[in-house]
């Protein structure tokens, strides 16, 4: 044990203490005020997958656990969103209810079975079951095969205010958006999220304290497949579609790249992470396949030379936590 | 004749198939398994190197005119030389991070392997012809055996016992496995640890360049070949541990017979089927079939 406490990093600027909250205050602004200028089924896609790769930082780094199958909650739970606005006409809330119950359903099965192996067998597990419930999307008949499930209703949120209209649906998905981001910090920083910490740095030495580690495992990653499961259910009422490739591997690639590209461990990494790839994509679509090659220099790039992801290189020149 | 209702035309035919699939699940798990022992790394880029051999079989035959036994030769050593190369200039700078960082790196390289072939030559597969020595087949009375099927089964696991020969029980094998234990100690013995490696990552990537070549006439030689087939693989290696390299070619070998005998018994879960056993395997032994408890 080392003596003396190690110094926290110094504080430049009085106000370094608050960074945190000025970002969010900042961010927020940021999401208010966009629609004046970028189409809002475009902030809303950001929206969408700034949650995704938010819910799958929880796990990764703050677990230090890679799942590479967390298109499986996403995709299923805007499935059944999907499903339960069309089909049986339920209202978005409960919507987005049923898909986000499926997949933290989804996230107790794959993780029972995924965190009885560390490390790299961890990540190849997710992925074969996530592959393998892909297979199930595609045969089981009301996903609808390839055309995916179309035209899924808005609605009208607790019946009241009509979400076909894009500004209505816009303030939704922030709100979802607002909420949830709250929620996973609140986690990250309570207790449990101290112990989470406590398992990525060093799992053996975590048990020895006399935690369950497998448990809190279990519990991280239930949280992420469900938060992931959140932003696939109301992704799914934002298109009005949801789709196999929310289901499919490359979904799941994405997420990871949004992450690093953003930052691992950062709280706002993801959000500008997702920001840019879902940029990127969008400046891209001409290109076609090209696409991949693009997602795979940025993967390759950000591993040799840009580990810390944008917001962590900030938060290291600066100085501060974000 | 019927087996448990089905005509054993039709069950030794799918079972036959199973063993081909099997085969490559045995190569590509087996180059997993040799990587991952040296460089510690999960070689993502494997499906999208196994894409390669068979394209590399392609051109040869397109452009220079050289048949399926030039590719067989050429076609793992010229794949394995681009794998060194990858080694030396990316897979080297992150070998002292943490694992996850070589899956990371190796799925970026497989997306842009993957994506510039599609690029160039679509999603419609290409034809590549059964060489002439191997078309047609034979009649055994109880099933009907094409040539070329049983010509990859018996090749497979001939190219899977010579590896594990050579890993187990020559000298270099020695070194191999030492430096898989402790790199640092082996290097003051005064062997060249990092060429040990990048030669290592070569003849993975060459295994896998050969699974491609067998594949082509088989499958049709497609960009996404690989894409899904090492997802299964991945399976495979959990189902099997990779500790041992008698245990990968064992396990793949017999799940491609179990998904097999799946297709005959149970078509709807024949994609399904490695996946589902994967998830027994880790109820029942968590380190898998031939791991060691970590």
């Amino acid at each position: 044990m080392e003596a003396t406490a190690t110094k926290p990093e110094v504080a430049t600027s009085p106000l370094a203490g608050y960074s945190e909250a000025i970002a969010f205050v900042a961010m927020t602004l940021v999401f208010i005020i966009a629609p004046a200028f970028a189409y809002p089924v475009f902030l809303m896609k950001v929206l969408c997958f700034a949650l995704f790769a938010c819910a799958f930082n929880l796990l990764i780094g703050y677990v230090g656990l890679l799942s590479f199958g967390h298109a499986l909650f996403f995709g299923w739970a805007s499935y059944v969103s999907a499903h339960a606005a069309k089909v049986w006409g339920l209202t978005p809330e409960l919507a987005i209810l049923a898909g986000t119950a499926t997949a933290a359903g989804l996230g107790i099965a794959v993780g029972l079975l995924a965190i009885r192996r560390q490390g790299i067998y961890f990540a190849m597990i997710t992925l074969a079951l996530a592959q393998m419930m892909f297979f199930f999307a595609v045969q089981a008949p009301f996903t609808h095969g390839e055309d995916g499930i179309q035209a899924v209703p808005r609605g009208r949120l607790f019946g009241l205010i009509d979400l076909s209209n894009q500004t209505n649906m816009y303030a939704t998905v922030l709100v979802i958006f607002l909420a949830c981001f709250l929620l996973i910090y609140r986690i990250i920083n309570s207790p449990f999220g101290e112990v989470l910490k406590a398992i990525r740095e060093n799992e053996a030495r975590t048990i020895s304290l006399g935690y369950h580690v497998n448990r809190y495992k279990l519990i991280a990653f239930v949280l992420s497949a469900t938060f992931a499961g959140v932003a696939g259910a109301t992704k799914a009422l934002v298109f009005q579609l949801a789709s196999l490739t929310d289901v499919d591997w490359p979904m799941s690639g994405e997420v990871v790249l949004m992450t690093l590209v953003g930052g691992l461990g950062t709280v706002f990494g993801p959000v500008v992470g997702a920001s840019f790839m879902v940029t990127l994509e969008n400046y891209l679509t001409t290109i076609g396949q090209w696409v991949f090659v693009v997602q795979g220099v940025i993967f390759v790039i950000s591993v040799m030379v840009f580990r810390r992801g944008i917001i962590g290189e900030i938060a290291r020149l600066a100085r501060i936590k974000l | 004749m019927l087996i448990f209702g089905v005509p054993s035309q039709a069950l030794f035919a799918q079972l036959m198939l199973g063993l081909v699939n099997g085969s490559f699940y045995a190569l590509l798990s087996l180059g997993l398994a040799v990587i991952f022992g040296m460089l510690n790394v999960i070689n993502f880029a494997h499906g999208a190197q196994y894409m390669l051999g068979a394209f590399t079989a392609f051109f040869l035959l397109q452009y220079l005119g050289l048949d399926y036994w030039w590719a067989l030769l050429i076609a793992p050593i010229v794949v394995g030389i681009s794998g060194m190369i990858i080694e030396r200039l990316f897979l080297q700078w992150i070998a002292n991070l943490d694992h996850l960082y070589g899956l990371l790196l190796t799925f970026g390289l497989a997306l842009i392997i993957e994506g510039v072939f599609r690029n160039f030559f679509g999603s419609s597969g290409l034809p590549y012809t059964v060489p002439p020595a191997l078309q047609g087949g034979r009649n055994l009375g109880f099933m009907f055996l094409p040539n070329y099927r049983a010509w990859v089964v018996v090749f497979s696991l001939v190219v899977c016992l010579i590896t594990w020969f050579l890993i187990e029980r020559t000298k270099l094998g020695a070194y191999l496995r030492a430096a898989t234990e402790n790199p640092t100690l082996v290097r003051a013995f005064g062997i060249n640890v990092p060429r040990l490696i990048t030669l290592t990552y070569g003849v993975g990537v060459g295994l896998a360049a050969l699974a491609g070549v067998m594949a082509a006439p088989i499958t049709n030689v497609s960009p996404q070949m690989g894409a899904n087939l090492i997802i299964v693989v991945f399976a495979v290696v959990v189902i099997g541990g990779m500790g041992s390299i008698m245990g990968a070619i064992v396990t793949g070998f017999g799940l491609g017979l179990i998904e097999g005998l799946t297709k005959v018994y149970y078509p709807e879960a024949a994609n399904t089927a490695i996946f589902v056993i994967m998830a027994i395997v880790l109820l029942v032994r968590p380190a898998g079939l031939f791991g060691r408890r970590a």
